[in-house]
């Protein structure tokens, strides 16, 4: 996956086209994967929390680019995009959020509880903050078998505030552990704006007690993000232990779905959707460079609706699982 | 081709909502993202977006609508002809059924019986406290595969705050004997992580105290991933150190905490009192793949028992042992409170009561056939431990008990338990509030009715 191609150089995109298209595909898969999760969520399919990742598909997509078999991804709970982008199948994921045996966990885990060890997908996580520790014991893991690998910690702008965070990133300078966290500051946590619960909003300045590296990252773009996280994971790999990137980045629905969002103005997320969509942005600027036409666009769309659309009858298809799962998997 | 547009569901609990306010009309185009309707649920107002692109047809419910059903067709989206090879959204399928169409097996089938290896007969035993048989299980462990590390506050350098891990720096070297900071919450999680990844690291909590600190990486990190990845997923981490009261540290430094571990599924909880067990029981802890909760006891840190000299002394995790057999009553407890049983049991015997003692080693899963089968000899049964009495190791043994071994109980159950207090500073009160042999001698007696 690791693509060493992706470039900006003097703030001019150098990135082959052919890289920029698969950004395309893999942000509009995510998209109309959580349009549609949203879909089946208003319609009973899918029961409980679910946390949509509308508007911040840049972000992961960007990452992901630059990954290899070794590396590993873990996150929160606003986690179906980033299971896109480690390839995990859209079936797997959508039948684990309608709760069915073919899902990832079987249908016990749900939106918030999925993993794939064969994509290195961690989860998945519940507990905000708490992916955190554990993305760094699974760097701690890697540097203890001197196996070259990097790790990918999401959280977002209010798991910054959790406690367990700043014990994380001690340990992680500490013991120059190889692990990338990324804080991706959609700027609310949950309905509080980062002016109302954080005393410095500047997330990528809070490793400066530890003596780790910070970058602010506009994560409504993807190639700006791909060419960050390449530098970042090079750090790591390099044994210069972790290194933080704040991605600037907006999420268009509610914290959950059943967050009226009435801590914001309709009219910021429109503006936002208007004029920073991350997807929008590239289809332009791949339509302006002869890339595609507006044709082609509208097939790839057509493509990825299709795939969901499958996803999803799967999904509404496969049966629940056994009754004689309820007492599986809880020991070895 | 048209499709319908239904009345979303906008909480987990939603059934019926009030189409509040249409905010297009028949005829516009809409396209994914675009807000539809505001509707009112029974905890706010929410807008519901388009998914597909589309002009909406006609709408079917109007505005100001109350108790519309969920999954109720509320308009008609017309599509514009691009999409039509795209297949529609289906909506013949209901959501599963809010009641379980079979019901649930009703209880977890009975896990194998275990079985206690035998020392071979002849086998030369030491003696040495169980302080040492820890630090030994620790070692032999770490020597025989490299995966296994022990991580905590002051384990290295410093040789362990209660001197468990004493050599273990000089021996494994500093990438495997790591001191961390003062961390709790950090260094558990880090080491589920780890384990997520292929080492077993062995966490040490100066005490079980400042587990808390940690207790939501023990349950929700450790103990719940092998469920919520379908079995994908496998922590082998064992977190120990010692539990309960030493002596006059007071309340933050004094709470038993086994009920509290025993109460969670997906962790595996030991609690020994011998030498031998401590030791075979942790290197079982070590190779097993869950998580192993460990509950030592610092006052028990310095006693020394045999322990057989065997190149590989495994103990199976799950099985309690009697220790001392009896016919008059069942006394069972674990860690230091099975000293406070012994010496008791020798006072009940000059008095004519013969009890039979069971160290319970165990406490996830727990060993309750060995219970019950010396209930249904002895008929009467008495629990001992430090935790809290209320919803205790002993609450649950009793409860076992009534439930499979009611007919050959000649008494109700006794629970002997530490007192539904935190733990007093003050000598006097310290010592009352802790389980004495005075007590378990009292209790011994009620069941057996004699005064």
């Amino acid at each position: 996956m690791s693509d060493p191609k992706i470039s900006v150089v003097d703030g001019v995109n150098t990135t082959p086209d052919s890289v920029l298209k698969t950004f395309y595909s893999d942000m509009l898969l995510i998209r109309r994967f959580e349009e549609k999760a949203g879909q089946l969520y208003g319609m009973g399919l899918i029961g409980g929390f679910c946390h949509l990742y509308i508007g911040q598909e840049a972000v992961v997509v960007g990452m992901q680019a630059n990954v290899g078999p070794r590396d590993q991804v873990i996150t929160a709970y606003r986690d179906h995009g980033h299971m896109l982008a480690c390839g995990m199948d859209p079936k797997g994921v959508m039948a684990e959020l309608t709760g069915r045996h073919a899902g990832y966990s079987k249908g016990k885990g749900g939106s918030m509880h999925m993993f794939s060890t064969e994509k290195r997908f961690f989860g998945g996580h519940g507990i905000v903050g708490a992916q955190v520790p554990l993305g760094t014991g699974i760097a701690f893991a890697d540097k203890y078998a001197s196996n070259g690998g990097v790790t990918l910690t999401y959280m977002g702008e209010g798991a910054a505030n959790q406690g367990q965070v700043y014990e994380s990133f001690n340990m992680a300078k500490l013991w120059m552990l190889p692990v990338v966290y990324i804080i991706e500051n959609n700027q609310y946590a949950m309905g509080t704006s980062v002016e109302r619960s954080s005393a410095q909003p500047q997330f990528f300045k809070r490793g400066a007690s530890f003596n780790i590296p910070g970058e602010e990252v506009d994560g409504m773009d993807v190639v700006a993000v791909a060419a960050a996280g390449k530098k970042a994971v090079e750090w790591c790999r390099a044994g210069n232990g972790p290194i933080i990137l704040e991605m600037k980045t907006y999420r268009y629905r509610g914290h959950s779905m059943s967050d009226p969002a009435k801590y914001r103005t309709r009219e910021e997320v429109q503006a936002v959707r208007e004029k920073r969509d991350p997807i929008e942005h590239l289809g332009h600027e791949l339509v302006a460079r002869r890339v595609v036409t507006e044709d082609q666009l509208k097939a790839i769309d057509k493509d990825i609706r299709l795939t969901v659309n499958t996803a999803a009858e799967f999904a509404i298809e496969s049966p629940e699982p056994d009754p004689s799962e309820l007492f599986t998997d809880v020991v070895a | 081709m048209s499709t319908q547009i239904l009345m979303p569901a906008l909480s987990p609990t939603m059934e019926e909502g009030k189409l509040a306010k249409w905010l297009v009309k028949e005829g516009d185009a809409v396209k994914s993202g675009d807000i539809l309707a505001e509707i009112e649920t029974d905890k706010a107002t929410m807008e519901f977006e388009a998914v597909d692109e589309g002009r909406i047809g006609k709408i079917l419910v109007p505005e100001g609508t109350e108790g519309v059903k969920v999954n109720a067709p509320i308009a008609v989206l017309e599509g514009d002809g691009e999409d039509a090879k795209v297949a529609p959204m289906p909506t013949k399928a209901a959501a599963p059924a809010a009641a379980p169409k079979e019901s649930a097996p009703a209880a977890r089938v009975d896990a194998p019986k275990v079985t206690e290896p035998e020392v071979p007969a002849g086998t030369e035993f030491v003696t040495m406290t169980v302080r040492e048989a820890l630090r030994d299980a620790m070692a032999e462990e770490m020597r025989r595969d490299e995966t296994v590390l022990l991580i905590g506050e002051e384990v290295a350098q410093y040789q362990g705050a209660y001197k468990v891990s004493q050599g273990l720096l000089e021996e494994f070297g500093e990438r495997r004997v790591i001191d961390t900071p003062i961390t709790e919450q950090g260094f558990a999680g880090l080491g589920v992580g780890a384990a997520f990844n292929g080492l077993k690291p062995i966490v040490e909590f100066m005490t079980w105290n400042f587990a808390m600190q940690a207790i939501d990486q023990i349950v929700n990190s450790a103990a719940k991933t092998r469920y919520m990845s379908g079995g994908q997923m496998h922590c082998p981490i064992v977190f120990r150190g010692p539990n309960g009261p030493a002596s006059r540290v007071g309340a933050q430094h004094s709470q038993d905490y086994s009920s509290w571990y025993a109460h969670v599924p997906g962790l595996k909880v030991i609690s020994p009192y011998f030498a031998a067990d401590a030791k075979g029981l942790l290197k079982a802890a070590i190779r097993d793949p869950n998580p192993v909760i460990f509950l030592e006891n610092e006052i028990v840190y310095g006693h020394s028992f045999p322990v057989p000299k065997l190149d590989d002394y495994v103990l199976p995790i799950g099985k309690a042992r009697v220790i001392r057999p009896g016919t008059g009553v069942t006394i069972v407890s674990h860690s230091i409170c099975v000293g406070l049983i012994l010496e008791a049991a020798e006072k009940l015997a000059a008095e004519g009561i013969d009890a039979e003692l069971i160290d319970l080693r165990t406490l996830r899963p727990l060993d309750t056939d060995t219970v019950i089968e010396s209930v249904k000899k002895t008929n009467r049964l008495v629990t001992v431990e430090q935790g809290w009495p209320i919803c205790s190791i002993g609450s649950e043994i009793a409860t076992q008990v009534v439930e499979k071994a009611f007919d050959w109980l000649d008494a109700p159950p006794a629970r002997v338990a530490g007192k539904d207090v935190p733990m007093p500073y003050a000598a006097n009160l310290e010592k009352l509030a802790l389980p004495s042999v005075d007590d378990v001698i009292a209790a011994a007696k009620a069941v057996c009715y004699r005064s």
